[in-house]
């Protein structure tokens, strides 16, 4: 990684790193009798571990002037292994709390840190944050240099993000652990943590803006609308839903600067949002790109992503307020939440359609690709999900629906089935082009993966599903005499099985993504094989769709 | 339109602002209004802030995750306010600095827990849920018993809480260590300057039976006692209604 960058990035990267020691220092210096103490030597160690890193690389010689001509893919690969990690270390986690709820003595009985409560945010940010974020950042680098025909602008912020990023990520799980949370559910991290992330951001953004500056295509594609709303639009929720005052500069607790019915309007605001634009634009770009180019089929409709696309941008973000129906907050922001999620239905199956469309003409692939089923299936989810959700939305089904197992069983619908599917999908069209390898080492297990990871996340629906409409029929039952039928805990009771069920679903997804790891492994391993034995690189071209579909809109 | 859109993805810049500006318009709608209309947050006039202690027992409930599984909002149906009690009211998380309205109930609803359940309940229960509910899949907080609770800082929590504007007085700020002591040794000195400063009727017990010391136990048990008791606003409302 060091030796891609020209000298005076490695100046930069180790007075950067350097910076980030000293920031770690002062950290732990400040929160000496605090947890941010602890937070400090985590930044210490990280910093330490680039320092490094940048230190045995500095004395390498310069890349030549030749990489000017091609494009920079080395973040794009790290971010992908950074991604699979993360991946397995997240769902590992969520198979656990899963299995806490169904049997809660299993582990690690009354110790603070493995406790339901600190490590269910750590299984939430990590595959999230950890997954998701690290895959948006590695294929949106990617997307971008192709689309733009243009090389990233320089060969150290990209870096920056992506290990800034994961900083930003260690520094939350680690804090999770400790009980470090803001309890504002998806944005977890402390003040000292989000304030790195905004700068992170920044850095992303310029990227960006700085590439399209560049290019040499003079439309921009379909799929950088999307990454560009994911960046701008969450770096907006990002600040205004962490607005808060720290006890002080040495403590890591801070309080909100918004309270009551006005906070749980922004948190659900910021919340539904980090959906909308983290887990559904994002994934969104990855899918226009990606599903053209591996179905060799240029986008069915370039008027349907434009729609779609300013649709899901406006109508999402009214939505947020369907996460408070009957509570108190005021009706009439209850029912503009309502509307604009039943209306949303239309960009968000306008995006589907789009997307299964695509694959006409292109279905004996389907069949035949593992790779392209895992776009394909994805692309049913995120229709089957953002159905659920805009009926989930109507006020006399959220009655039922809200509190219970039926949004986590939506949740897991739209991550397991379609971020985790368009990711993997797009990894393993992904990583044979930037390995310049033919084919994954082993097709076999992309096709065991697929099946692993379909049947788990139906497995997962269908538990929550039950479980959840058994739990709201139960609490809303009454009996002859016209009192309550049913205790709290009578509906936990019955919850048992479908915990067990719940549990069973994501490890079958686990499994998947761990066999994945093993295959994206073994494929980087070929190719270090092959380049150790000297044979010249076969210089795989990537597909280029029919029409030039990914670099131009479809007209 | 598909040609203006064709000159907008001409123009990165342009495209940035459009985003932006499209996007903004759903949160300034719903979101603005929330902090003008005065309509929004009904008045009460018996609502208290949390005492120190109690603020210390509200950060451990956040920091142990426990709004991952209850909920603090009653819903106005029929079965949630025969369950729970009387439907919460936006005023009752006035000062909550983050609201802890949840999204889950994996457990019951705890808006309304105060005063409902001994304070020898809550610490049996909380130091091993299945010793009290037999089926219950709480995980067990016996740490909370063992941890002295840190009360050097709370003058500096309570500072940092009026500044995002909860009504402390500055003899709250001063004695706010002493009074999160006061609040759980009802022999102590102290105890008599916590109702002073909060109210006759603040629960001054010893929350986890044990005069010795200050533990987390102590904060967290005050504050479930003090849930949906700051005000009777909502009480009231209801008995109103039936009238």
């Amino acid at each position: 990684m060091v030796a891609t960058l020209n000298t005076n990035e490695r100046q930069l990267a180790l007075l950067v790193s350097i910076l980030v020691t000293i920031a770690g220092f002062v950290l732990a210096a400040a929160g000496s009798d605090d947890p941010m103490g602890a937070q400090g030597f985590v930044v210490v160690l990280f910093g330490l571990a680039c320092t490094l890193a940048v230190i045995r690389g500095f004395f390498e010689p310069e890349p030549g002037t030749e990489r000017l001509s091609q494009y920079y893919d080395e973040p794009t690969k790290a971010g992908i292994v950074i991604a699979m990690a993360w991946a397995v270390v997240g769902m590992l986690v969520g198979v656990w709390v899963a299995a806490l709820l169904a049997w809660p003595e299993l582990t690690f009985v009354d110790q603070a840190w493995a406790s339901f409560g600190r490590i269910r945010p750590v299984h939430t940010s990590g595959v999230i944050f950890g997954f998701g974020g690290n895959a948006l950042i590695a294929t949106s680098f990617h997307v971008l240099q192709r689309t733009a025909r243009a090389r990233l602008p320089d060969q150290f912020s990209p870096w920056f993000v992506l290990l800034g990023y994961n900083l930003f990520c260690i520094v939350a799980a680690s804090g999770y652990l400790m009980g470090i949370t803001q309890s504002k559910e998806y944005a977890e991290p402390e003040w000292y943590a989000d304030i790195w992330l905004v700068i992170v951001w920044v850095v992303y953004f310029l990227i960006y803006i700085r590439t399209l500056r560049r290019r040499k295509e003079p439309h921009i594609y379909v799929a950088n609308w999307y990454y560009m709303a994911f960046i701008l639009v969450v770096a907006v929720l990002h600040i205004v839903n962490n607005l808060a005052v720290p006890v002080s500069w040495g403590h890591a607790k801070s309080y909100s600067l918004f309270s009551g019915v006005q906070d749980a309007m922004t948190q659900w605001w910021y919340g539904h949002n980090a959906v909308a634009f983290f887990l559904t634009a994002g994934f969104l770009g990855m899918m226009y790109y990606y599903l053209p180019k591996r179905a060799e089929r240029p986008i069915f409709s370039y008027r349907l992503s434009i729609i779609s696309f300013w649709g899901i941008t406006f109508t999402y973000m009214w939505a947020g307020s369907h996460h408070l129906h009957f509570t108190a907050l005021p009706h009439w922001v209850q029912t503009l939440g309502m509307t604009f999620s039943v209306v949303l239905l239309v960009p968000s199956w306008a995006s589907a359609g789009n997307a299964l469309a695509t694959l006409n003409g292109a279905w004996h692939r389907v069949r035949d690709d593992a790779t392209l089923r895992f776009m394909m299936v994805a692309a049913v989810f995120y229709g089957l999900s953002t159905f659920e959700g805009s009926f989930m939305a109507i006020r006399p089904v959220n009655s039922l629906s809200h509190y219970t197992d039926w949004t986590v069983g939506h949740v897991h619908a739209g991550a397991l089935g379609w971020v985790a599917m368009i990711t993997f999908g797009s990894f393993y069209a992904l990583v044979p082009w930037m390995w310049k390898q033919e084919r994954m080492y082993s097709p076999k297990l992309v096709e065991v993966h697929f099946w692993c990871a379909l049947s788990g996340a139906v497995i997962y629906v269908f538990a929550m599903w039950n479980s959840g409409i058994i739990q709201g029929l139960m609490w809303r039952t009454y009996n002859d005499s016209g009192t309550l039928a049913f205790s709290f805990i009578d509906s936990l009771v019955k919850m048992h099985p479908y915990y067990i069920a719940r549990a069973v679903g994501g490890l079958f997804f686990l499994i998947g993504a761990t066999v994945g790891a093993y295959n994206i492994a073994m494929t980087i391993r070929a190719a270090r094989l092959q380049e150790r034995a000297g044979t010249p690189d076969i210089d795989i071209p990537e597909v280029r769709p029919t029409s030039g579909a990914a670099l131009q809109p479809g007209e | 339109m598909p040609n203006f859109h064709r000159r907008l993805e001409r123009n990165a810049i342009g495209f940035v602002l459009a985003i932006i500006g499209v996007a903004s318009i759903g949160g300034m709608v719903e979101i603005a209004p929330l902090f003008t209309i005065h309509e929004t947050v009904e008045k009460a006039p018996d609502m208290r802030v949390y005492t120190p202690l109690e603020l210390a027992g509200r950060n451990i409930y956040i920091r142990e995750g426990c709004y991952a599984c209850h909920s603090q909002m009653i819903r106005t149906l029929r079965d949630e306010v025969e369950r729970y009690g009387p439907y919460s009211r936006a005023v009752e998380s006035q000062y909550d600095h983050p609201m802890l309205w949840g999204s889950k109930r994996t457990g019951p609803d705890l808006a309304r827990i105060g005063s409902k359940y001994s304070d020898a309940w809550h610490v049996a229960h909380l130091i091993n849920p299945r010793d009290v509910v037999p089926e219950s899949i709480m995980p067990r907080y016996g740490w909370l018993q063992r941890n002295p609770l840190r009360t050097d800082d709370l003058s500096q929590h309570l500072a940092a809480q009026r500044s995002v504007g909860v009504p402390y007085t500055e003899d709250m700020i001063a004695n706010a260590s002493a009074d999160a002591f006061g609040q759980a040794n009802p022999d102590s000195p102290g105890a008599r300057g916590v109702k002073q400063r909060y109210g006759k009727a603040t629960n001054v017990r010893l929350f986890d039976g044990n005069t010795q010391r200050l533990t987390e136990m102590d904060a967290l048990v005050a504050y479930l006692q003090i849930l949906g008791r700051l005000t009777d606003v909502a009480h009231q409302k209801s008995a109103a209604a039936e009238d």
